[in-house]
C-alpha cells in the first residue's frame, strides 16, 4: 500500500524527506513536537542532520547555517517559538537563504494555550521580524497537503532564495488522515554561485545580511521587493469550492476551510448560494481572484480562528466594492458547522445577529 | 669572505600607509630599532619606521602589530 | 630564511571593505582583533586548511571579519555564531569552522549558544576576544568588564552589587565534560602573544584531526573603548585584567581523544536512497480491493485514558483506509488529556471529509459515565450510541437514538485482559453499523496488530463483540 495513516505533523516530515531536506533543527513545543520526533528518527537514518537545539533562536540560526551552504534545511515550531524565530527569519530573508519553517499555530497572545488558532497570520504574512521582507506562506488544510505543500515550500524557497513557511494549526498538525506517500523529488538546485560550503570551490563566497552603505542597502531592498512582486504575480494558490454562482463568498484557510466545506454543503442543500474561496498561499494572498469575484458575489465573509487578521487582506482585495463580514473564534474555540450555517443564513437574509 | 649583500642581513620594514601609529612594535622590539616618524601618512597617523640597523629578524614586531600588512620582517 | 609578512590566509586586497584604504583593517590603532586575525590567517594557511575553512563573523567590532579571511565566510546574528558554526560543521564535517566572537556576543546575548555548543562538543574552534567592553556599539559594559571599570553604561564604574562580576567563560566551560581544549591567552607582551599564536594553531589542529571542541579566550585591548593609548592599554591589560582573567590551560583532553573521534560521521546522504526509505514508511496493512462503505460514519469515541479509546479510533481508521475510504482521526490532545477523560473524532466517508471535528456524531461510543453525560445530546437523531455496560451504569431513556449496550469490559476479562475491551467495542461497532464485512475487519486487525502474540486474543475479542450484538438483535 502506497499510503499511510498519519498525523499532519508527521506528514510534514515525510514531505521534507521526499524533497531532499537534509538537516532539521528544532526545539520542543506543543503542538508541533511530533515534527521533531519524526525528524529525530528519520533524518539521521538517511545520513542527514538532526539537532535538538538549545532554543528556538539557536535552531533558526542553525537553519541559517545549513541554508547558507545551499543545502535543504528546516525547522518547526508553534506560535511562541515562532515569535522567537523572527530574528533568524529576518536574517535568512536578508541573506536570501532558502529554507522552510513550519508554524503549527496555537492560541495566544503570550503563552496562550496549546489549542488551535490562526492568530499568527499577521506575523507570518506581514513580515514578522524587522526589515522589508516577506515569507512565502502555505496553509495546508489536511495531512496530504501537509506533505505536498512542504515539498512545494522547498521548491519555492530554492526558486526564490527566500524562507518559506508552512502555516498550519493545532488540528491540522494533530489529526491523522490517509497520506499518499510521495515519490522523492530531490531537486539539486544550483546554489554554487553563492553558497559557502567549506570546500575550495566556494572560497571567497559570503553569506551575510549586512549592507553598510545606505545606497547599497536600498538597492538590496528594491531587489528583494522586485522578487516579492514576482512571487505575488506567479505563485498564488487557492481553491474555489462552489464559488462561481455564490452570493456569499466565504474566505477561509487551513482547518477552518474544512469546516466551511461542510457548512457550504449544508447551505447549498437549503438552497443558499454560498461558496468557499480558500487561500492555499496566505502570502502571496489571492487578492486578484477575490477582487474578481466582486462581480458575482454580493458579500464576502472571512472566517478565521482569530479576532480578525486575514479579513484585512480580504477588505484590501475587495476595495470597498462589496461588504466584507467577519466571523471568528479564538483561544482554541473552533466554530461548528451549524454555527457557520446560522451566520450564512443571517448574512444572506440581511438580518442582524 | 664574500661581501655582505642586503639579503644577508635581517631587517624589518613598515608600510607607512598601512601603519596606524599605535607604537606597539616599538614596545615589542627587543633592540629598540623602530621609531615613529614625525610625518603624517595619508590617514593622518605617524607611522613607525626602521631606524636602519641591528634588526635581528626576530619577528616580534610583526606579531605585536595588529595590521596584517603593515610590517614585514626578513630573517636570512 | 624566514619572512614574516601578510599571510595568504588573508585576501590580497580587502575589496569588501568600504572606503579607500583597502589594504588596512577597519580596526582602531592598537586593537587586539588585528593580532588575532593575523594568527588565525597564518595558522589556516600554514596548516593547509584555508581552502576548506568557514569563518563565522559575529556582531561587534569583528562583524567585518569577512573582509579579511580568504575562505568561505558567514556573517551571523548577534550571539548566534556558534549555532551557525554548528550547522555548517554538521552539514559538512570536512569543513574547518571558526566561530569568532567578542565578549558581548559570546558571554551575554549568545551565552546559551556558547554553552550548548561547548556541551555538545562540536568539532569547531571558538576564538573569544575578551576586551572587557562593547566596542562597536560605543563602549558599554560587557559581561567581562572589570569591577570599577568605567563604560558608557557604568559611568561611575562597574559595581559588583549593581552589575555583577566579570564572567570567566574559560573556567565555566572547563567544567563541561565534552570540550577538548580550553585555554586563556592574551595579546599582551610578546611572550603572551607568542603563546596565543601557539594556542590558536593547536585549536585548529585539534579540529582538523577531529578531536573535538576548542575554546581559546584571548584577553585583548580596546584602546578606544578604554580611552587609553595603545601602549598603556596593553600595560593595563597585563597589570589589571590578567588578575581577573588568569592565563593558562583550563582543559586539555587532546591527547586522550582519538583522531576523528569527534568528527561526526554519518552515512553519506544519498538522494537515491530516499525512495527506498520512504517505502518503509508506507502502511504494512497490505493491499486490498476497495470495500464499499454502507454509510458515512462520523464517530466520537470517549472514555477514560487507558481504556484504549484513541486506539479504538485508530483501528477503525485503519480499516477504513484499507477499504479505500476517506478517513480522519482527531484526538482531544495535549497534557490536559493525560490521565483524564480521552476522546477522539473519527470520520470514515465515501467522499471528501469536511471538518475533522465531529461535533454531531452519528455514532458515539462511551466507555465511562462522564462521556455519556457529555456527548449523548450531541448525537444526531437516529444515531447510534454504543455503551460499555460493564462500566457505564446510566441508560438513555431517549427513543431518539439507537442504544447498543455491550458489557465490553466484562467480555474482555473473559478473553484474558480488560485491555482488549476497546476491540470488543470495535466488534460491536462493526456489527451494529454493518459498515464493513467482518472478515475484512479481522484481516485488517491481523495486519494492524504489531505483536504477533496478541493477534489471536484481539481477533477473539473482536469476534465476541461482533457476535454479542448480532445475537442480541
Amino acid at each position: 500500500m502506497a499510503r499511510q495513516f498519519m498525523k499532519g505533523n508527521d506528514a510534514i516530515v515525510v514531505g521534507a524527506l521526499a524533497a531532499g531536506c537534509r538537516a532539521y533543527y528544532g526545539y520542543p513545543i506543543t503542538p508541533a513536537s511530533e515534527i521533531a520526533h519524526a525528524a529525530a528518527l528519520h533524518f539521521p537514518a538517511l545520513g542527514g542532520v538532526f539537532i535538538q537545539a538549545e532554543s528556538e533562536v539557536a535552531a533558526m540560526n542553525m537553519v541559517y547555517g545549513t541554508a547558507g551552504m545551499g543545502v535543504r534545511t528546516m525547522t518547526a515550531s508553534s506560535s511562541p517559538g515562532f515569535s522567537l524565530k523572527q530574528e533568524g527569519l529576518s536574517y535568512c530573508a536578508g541573506a536570501e537563504l532558502p529554507c522552510v519553517v513550519v508554524n503549527i499555530v496555537r492560541g495566544g497572545p503570550g503563552l496562550g494555550n496549546i489549542a488551535p488558532e490562526q492568530a499568527d497570520y499577521f506575523q507570518i504574512t506581514k513580515g514578522g521580524g524587522h526589515g522589508n521582507y516577506r515569507l512565502i506562506a502555505l496553509a495546508p488544510n489536511g495531512a496530504q497537503e501537509m506533505c505536498d505543500l512542504t515539498m512545494l515550500a522547498f521548491d519555492l524557497a530554492d526558486k526564490y532564495r527566500n524562507p518559506a513557511c508552512i502555516m498550519a494549526d493545532g488540528i491540522t498538525g494533530q489529526m491523522m488522515e490517509v497520506v499518499e506517500i510521495p515519490t522523492a523529488k530531490v531537486e539539486q538546485w544550483d546554489h554554487s554561485s553563492w553558497a559557502v560550503t567549506g570546500t575550495p570551490d566556494t572560497v571567497g563566497h559570503l553569506v551575510s545580511s549586512i549592507t553598510l552603505e545606505p545606497e547599497e542597502l536600498e538597492k538590496h531592498n528594491l531587489k528583494l521587493d522586485a522578487k516579492y512582486k514576482r512571487i505575488m504575480a506567479d505563485e498564488v494558490l487557492f481553491e474555489k469550492y462552489a464559488v462561481d454562482d455564490a452570493d456569499l463568498v466565504v474566505v477561509a484557510y487551513g482547518v477552518v476551510s474544512r469546516i466551511v466545506y461542510s457548512a457550504v454543503d449544508q447551505a447549498r442543500a437549503e438552497g443558499l448560494k454560498v461558496g468557499l474561496l480558500r487561500p492555499i498561499t496566505v502570502w502571496p494572498f489571492p487578492s486578484e481572484v477575490i477582487g474578481g469575484l466582486c462581480g458575482s458575489a454580493k458579500a464576502f465573509l472571512a472566517v478565521e480562528l482569530s479576532t480578525g487578521q486575514m479579513v484585512e487582506d480580504v477588505r484590501l482585495a475587495v476595495e470597498g466594492r462589496r461588504p466584507v463580514h467577519f466571523y471568528g473564534r479564538c483561544g482554541g474555540m473552533v466554530p461548528g458547522g451549524d454555527e457557520l450555517l446560522a451566520e450564512f443564513r443571517r448574512l444572506l437574509s440581511g438580518g442582524s445577529r | 669572505m664574500a661581501e655582505k649583500t642586503a639579503l644577508d642581513v635581517p631587517f624589518m620594514e613598515v608600510n607607512s600607509e598601512l601603519c596606524k601609529g599605535c607604537q606597539l612594535c616599538l614596545a615589542a622590539c627587543p633592540k629598540s630599532v623602530i621609531a615613529i616618524s614625525e610625518k603624517l601618512n595619508s590617514s593622518s597617523y605617524h607611522p613607525a619606521f626602521y631606524t636602519g640597523a641591528e634588526c635581528t629578524g626576530c619577528g616580534l614586531c610583526f606579531y605585536a602589530c595588529p595590521e596584517p600588512g603593515a610590517i614585514r620582517v626578513y630573517k636570512p | 630564511m624566514k619572512t614574516y609578512e601578510k599571510s595568504a590566509g588573508f585576501f590580497p586586497v580587502f575589496e569588501r571593505k568600504s572606503g579607500p584604504a583597502k589594504d588596512a583593517t577597519h580596526y582602531c590603532p592598537g586593537c587586539g582583533h588585528g593580532n588575532v586575525h593575523k594568527m588565525i590567517a597564518e595558522a589556516l594557511n600554514d596548516l593547509g586548511l584555508i581552502d576548506r575553512s568557514v569563518f563565522v563573523s559575529p556582531v561587534g567590532c569583528s562583524v567585518f571579519g569577512y573582509y579579511y579571511f580568504n575562505c568561505g565566510n558567514f556573517q551571523a546574528a548577534h550571539g548566534r555564531a556558534p549555532a551557525v558554526a554548528t550547522a555548517v560543521k554538521r552539514t559538512n564535517p570536512q569543513a574547518i569552522v571558526i566561530s569568532y566572537q567578542g565578549d558581548g556576543d559570546l558571554a551575554a546575548i549568545g551565552t546559551a549558544e556558547t554553552i550548548h555548543t561547548a556541551n555538545r562538543g562540536e568539532n569547531i574552534c571558538v576564538f573569544f576576544v575578551n576586551n572587557a567592553i562593547y566596542g562597536m556599539t560605543g563602549g558599554q559594559m560587557a559581561p567581562t568588564t572589570m569591577i570599577g571599570q568605567r563604560s558608557t553604561t557604568t559611568p561611575h564604574g562597574r559595581i559588583e552589587a549593581l552589575h555583577g562580576n566579570p564572567i570567566r567563560m574559560a573556567e565555566m566551560l572547563a567544567t563541561l565534560p565534552a570540550p577538548t581544549y580550553i585555554e586563556r591567552v592574551a595579546i599582551g607582551d610578546s611572550k603572551h602573544i607568542m603563546k596565543a599564536r601557539k594556542a590558536i594553531r593547536k585549536a585548529l589542529t585539534i579540529q582538523a584531526e577531529g578531536r573535538g571542541y576548542s575554546f581559546v579566550e584571548i584577553v585583548s585591548a580596546c584602546p578606544t573603548g578604554w580611552k587609553m593609548d595603545p601602549v598603556h592599554s596593553r600595560d593595563w591589560l597585563i597589570e589589571e585584567m590578567l588578575k581577573v582573567f588568569p592565563l593558562g590551560v583550563f582543559k586539555d583532553e587532546s591527547e586522550n581523544r582519538d583522531e576523528n573521534s569527534w568528527l561526526r560521521r554519518c552515512d553519506a546522504y544519498d538522494p537515491a536512497k530516499v525512495d527506498e526509505y520512504l517505502d518503509r514508511l508506507k502502511s504494512t496493512l497490505g493491499d486490498a480491493a476497495p470495500v464499499a462503505l454502507t454509510n458515512d460514519l462520523h464517530c466520537k469515541f470517549a472514555g477514560f485514558g487507558g481504556q484504549g479509546i484513541l486506539t479504538l479510533g485508530l483501528l477503525l481508521s485503519q480499516i477504513g483506509m484499507r477499504a479505500g475510504q476517506h478517513v480522519s482521526w482527531f484526538p482531544a490532545y495535549g497534557p490536559e488529556m493525560r490521565g483524564g477523560t480521552a476522546n477522539c473524532s473519527v470520520n470514515v466517508c465515501g467522499g471528501r471529509i469536511g471538518t475533522p471535528l465531529v461535533d454531531t456524531p452519528n455514532l458515539l461510543v462511551v466507555m465511562n459515565q462522564p462521556s455519556l453525560d457529555a456527548f449523548a445530546d450531541q448525537v444526531i437523531d437516529g444515531g447510534t450510541i454504543i455503551i460499555d455496560s460493564t462500566i457505564v451504569e446510566g441508560r438513555l431513556d431517549s427513543t431518539r437514538l439507537r442504544q447498543v449496550l455491550i458489557p465490553a469490559t466484562a467480555i474482555a476479562d473473559e478473553v484474558g485482559t480488560a485491555k482488549v475491551a476497546n476491540v470488543v467495542v470495535l466488534g460491536a461497532l462493526v456489527a451494529a453499523t454493518d459498515c464493513f464485512p467482518r472478515e475484512f475487519c479481522e484481516d485488517t486487525l491481523r495486519a494492524a496488530i504489531k505483536k504477533r502474540s496478541l493477534v489471536d486474543m484481539n481477533i477473539d475479542a473482536f469476534g465476541r463483540g461482533y457476535e454479542f450484538v448480532k445475537n442480541a438483535r
